[in-house]
């Protein structure tokens, strides 16, 4: 077993990978530029059914892999083809060091498999004397560079056109011009001359269809035609979660890969391979042909209910695309071979916890792998569920075993955060914007790099105490609603709840704050702790269970999110009917008050304003129009910012644990809001109110930010 | 002509447009041929290596044709070297690993959807023909378009249900963006697509 690399060793690949200007730069554009040419691909498709389609393929094909293992094997050995199957990654390794050896392979080339990057097949063949040429571009540029490849579909994406000019100018013993064009006629020439060198191809795959024993391959550069044709022997090397029924479905996952991947609406070639193909210089003009299976884990997966769906992966990249960490830090920091939230979940199970362990805390949770995955799978959760498998095996921190333990007690919890709100008094001052203290100076359990943002302090009197001399009788109310605070509104900004009880006063709400009701949860769920959040999730159940109300609004999104989503989950051995009639009350505020409310337009001073849509708002509760209607609604107008669906970067604990990070993504925000010229920022979570006003307020920047119920 | 096969023409020519493949419509295969030799003529000889004609011993380009009938390759390669200083070749076309000036193949299908062809190339010539060349040129009837892959995943299964069945979906010309995502055409195969639609 390797040594695990300690979390402060990975945090300075962060930090380096942060100070990277052509990585950032590069990366940001590629981030934009996918969101478009994204939309692009799919205008007037039905996204959401597509995917569900591939979905079903693949769980269907899961279930059934023994099957279709066994088809494809008789189907493919009856067309003369060598199959073999890998049950770890040195089988693999050793099974295809054998083929080398018998055939008298001495050279190979490759097209890009992200299933030989998984069991280090370049390695073992090297170090058995076999000289191994990569052919993708990208991934013979990082081959060169004895790199690994950064992206699972641009393997070479943090690297620079000088950079690539600079090696290419060594390999070749000539000083190359930068041009891209010039650099793609380099690797041509010195690709070519390896394919006609080599004795041996491998390839990989993206589907096995059992029903003929063929073999597709889907590539942009054409590469794998050439490896699977000049050489006399074709190795294939792939999952067997590669395996699909037959042609239909490989049409129908194909229809969305490449839109997913890349913005294409097909790439240039699709290769089908069944059986081995002529090839006039070997024996009997026939190619010799293998076709490795792995399985390296996938079975265990597979059997697991919880994970199965990981399976159903068609290996887009398109997770690492939108995600805002990867987006910071690049492939190399958010991945160990598989990259992006599929490469966090992938390398527990393909490589071991040894390399998961820090990787599945860089995820602040946002949502957006989630809503563009082609194969419908829930990788934040999975994500989640992963970080608590690891500290199950290895033992919970303190710190964490502490808030599981306070969490639980909410009286205690509730006298912590009193007694902290005293002890914070000396340290407290009032900044220009709004009536809230901020702590002059971080308390000790912080180090400096968390200083990025000025913190709000614990209020004086929270919601919980100011309720009752807030709430007017209505007597004939319009809606009955009981209030969930989330602990940020009812002990850091009461001020935004009293705000909105005032517009429920006006609307004729009746509203019920029942006191028992206590932290949402996902705070001990962010960090790994799932007992406890079962524990409150169970507390809070009980805590509405009286109320005869018709919602249980919300105004902290992320709560809402996890008390809809998660909770149903979390409690579904204990209380799944409660549960479930909870979660359908659960609305958060824009969305009563503009669809149940119905609240008409007002005037207002005409303001600009931008808005930032938190990530529990617009992918968790999938509101989307509501908030910037309101805004339009409370007599300003609202100004669309580019990004305004992308994470804030507070992500509750993620935001402690990665700071650099999440500074980053912070940044780049605050810049976008910045040029839209709007210096009103509202938002729909307090979370997302912490990290963007404290961050504009550090760096001073002339926004004000608000949540939502404080802008009529 | 009927409905369909026009409007699958029109997609086919948008889609197939827009990976930046040049589309031609020419009347029959007669004109295809004609046409083929008149792309490879206004081609400059060096770029794939020079080639000698081992009859006229001139320098001549070369163009590949490997899956053309007996009949139509015969009277084609008198054309291309009395009309073209052409060599038409179909065989052994791993002589020619530094690449050949054009590869002529005729196509099974297209897909309007994608722009995509559909080549049968169970022919390692057919194949190397594709993949060697600098400019592809693929002759396709616009009676063999499809409206999408999905549509016609029985007729792509009568391809790829035989033994030895080497099926490939051509869509554009062979291209990366692996260096800082910028679009760079013929990496490995070719650098230029060209389709000429038969109509007849």
């Amino acid at each position: 077993m390797e040594k695990k690399e300690s979390l402060k060793a990975y945090k300075k690949r962060l930090d380096t990978a942060l100070e990277n200007k052509f990585l950032r730069k590069s990366l940001d554009n590629f981030a934009v530029a996918y969101k478009i040419s994204r939309e692009k691909a799919f205008s007037g498709m039905d996204v959401e059914g597509l995917v569900k389609e591939v979905a079903d393929i693949k769980a269907a094909a899961i279930k059934n892999n023994e099957a279709l293992l066994e088809e494809f094997t008789q189907k493919a050995k009856a067309n003369g083809v060598h199959v073999h199957l890998a049950d770890t990654a040195e089988d693999a390794n050793r099974i295809i060091e054998k083929i080398a050896g018998k055939t008298g392979s001495k050279k190979v080339v490759k097209s890009k498999s992200m299933t030989a990057e998984e069991v280090h097949l370049n390695k073992w063949l090297e170090n058995s004397g076999v000289e191994v040429t990569e052919t993708d571009l990208g991934e013979w540029i990082v081959q060169l560079r004895h790199e690994g490849p950064s992206h699972m579909v641009m393997p070479a994406i943090h690297l620079s056109r000088f950079q690539v000019a600079d090696l290419f100018s060594e390999i070749t013993g000539t000083k190359q011009s930068a041009e891209i064009e010039k650099l793609v006629k380099v690797a041509r020439q010195q690709l070519r001359e390896k394919y006609f060198q080599a004795d041996m191809g491998i390839t990989g795959a993206n589907y096995a269809l059992a029903q003929t024993g063929t073999l597709g391959i889907v590539t942009n550069e054409g590469n794998a035609r050439l490896v699977s044709t000049l050489p006399k022997v074709h190795v294939a090397l792939l999952g067997i979660d590669k395996l699909l029924p037959s042609m239909k479905q490989a049409l129908s996952i194909n229809r969305i890969l490449p839109k997913n991947a890349t913005g294409q609406d097909i790439t240039s070639y699709v290769t089908w391979i069944t059986g081995p193909s002529q090839c006039k210089i070997a024996k009997n003009e026939t190619r010799e042909m293998h076709i490795v299976f792995l399985d390296n884990g996938r079975k265990k997966i597979a059997a697991d209910k919880d994970f199965a769906q990981v399976l159903q992966c068609v290996r887009c990249g398109a997770c690492a695309n939108v995600c805002p960490v990867y987006r910071m830090v690049g492939g190399h920091r958010m991945g160990y071979i598989y990259i992006g939230a599929i490469g966090l979940i992938t390398t527990y199970f393909f490589h071991g916890r040894e390399h998961a362990a820090n990787l599945v805390r860089n995820c602040s949770n946002c949502g957006a792998c989630k809503e563009v995955c082609a194969g419908g799978i829930d990788l934040p959760s999975l994500i989640k569920q992963i970080h608590t498998r690891i500290l199950d095996e290895e033992g919970h921190p303190l710190k964490n075993l502490l808030l599981g333990q306070v969490l639980k007690n909410r009286k205690l919890f509730h006298t912590l955060l009193r007694g902290a709100q005293l002890a914070q008094k000396p340290l407290v001052h009032k900044k220009k914007d709004s009536d809230t203290l901020y702590l002059r100076h971080l308390p000790m359990i912080f180090s400096k790099e968390h200083n990025f943002r000025v913190l709000p302090a614990i209020a004086k009197i929270p919601f919980r105490d100011r309720f009752k001399n807030l709430n007017p009788t209505i007597k004939k109310p319009a809606h009955k609603i009981a209030l969930f605070s989330g602990c940020v509104q009812d002990f850091v900004y009461p001020e935004q709840l009293e705000a909105a009880m005032k517009i429920f006063a006006k609307a004729n709400v009746s509203v019920s704050f029942p006191l028992e009701q206590s932290c949402c949860g996902l705070p001990a769920l962010m960090m790994g702790e799932k007992k406890a959040a079962r524990d409150v999730a169970l507390q809070n159940l009980a805590a509405f269970e009286n109320e005869d109300v018709d919602y249980i609004v919300t105004l902290c999104a992320s709560c809402g999110s996890h008390l809809k989503n998660n909770l149903p989950t979390l409690v579904r051995k204990f209380a799944p009917k409660k549960a479930a009639l909870f979660a359908e009350k659960i609305i958060p505020f824009s969305q009563f008050l503009n669809k149940i409310v119905g609240m008409e337009p007002m005037e207002g001073r005409g303001q600009k304003i931008a808005f930032h849509s938190p990530c529990h708002l617009c992918r968790g509760l999938k509101v989307k129009k509501d908030p910037r209607q309101l805004i339009n609604k409370s007599g300003n107008f609202y100004v669309k910012t580019p990004e305004e669906e992308t994470c804030c970067g507070f992500g509750g604990s993620f935001s402690m644990d990665f700071p650099a990070v999440s500074n980053a993504i912070l940044t780049r925000k605050l810049e976008d809001v910045e040029k839209s010229g709007a210096n009103l920022l509202v938002t729909e979570c307090p979370g997302c109110v912490m990290q963007l006003r404290g961050g504009a307020l550090k760096q001073d920047k002339n926004i004000r930010v608000i949540h939502l119920s404080e802008l009529f | 002509m009927d409905s369909t096969v026009d409007e699958n023409t029109q997609e086919f020519i948008e889609k197939a447009t827009l990976v930046s493949a040049r589309v031609y419509r020419v009347k029959d295969m007669a004109s295809a041929l004609d046409k083929a030799l008149d792309l490879c003529k206004s081609k400059q000889i060096s770029h794939a290596g020079i080639k000698t004609d081992p009859v006229s011993t001139k320098t001549a380009l070369v163009m590949a044709a490997p899956n053309l009938d007996e009949d139509s390759f015969t009277s084609f390669f008198k054309d291309c070297r009395k009309n073209g200083n052409i060599l038409l070749i179909r065989d052994n076309l791993r002589k020619y690993p530094d690449g050949i000036d054009m590869g002529l193949t005729l196509v099974d299908f297209g897909i309007a959807e994608t722009g995509t062809l559909v080549l049968n190339s169970d022919s390692e010539e057919t194949r190397l023909a594709t993949m060697l060349c600098e400019t592809n040129v693929a002759i396709l009837r616009v009676t063999k378009i499809r409206k999408t892959a999905l549509l016609m995943a029985d007729e792509l299964n009568e391809l790829i249900k035989n033994n030895s069945s080497y099926t490939a979906f051509i869509t554009g010309a062979s291209r990366t963006g692996d260096i800082e995502r910028v679009l760079a055409l013929g990496v490995h195969g070719p650098l230029e697509l060209i389709i000429l639609l038969v109509e007849a």
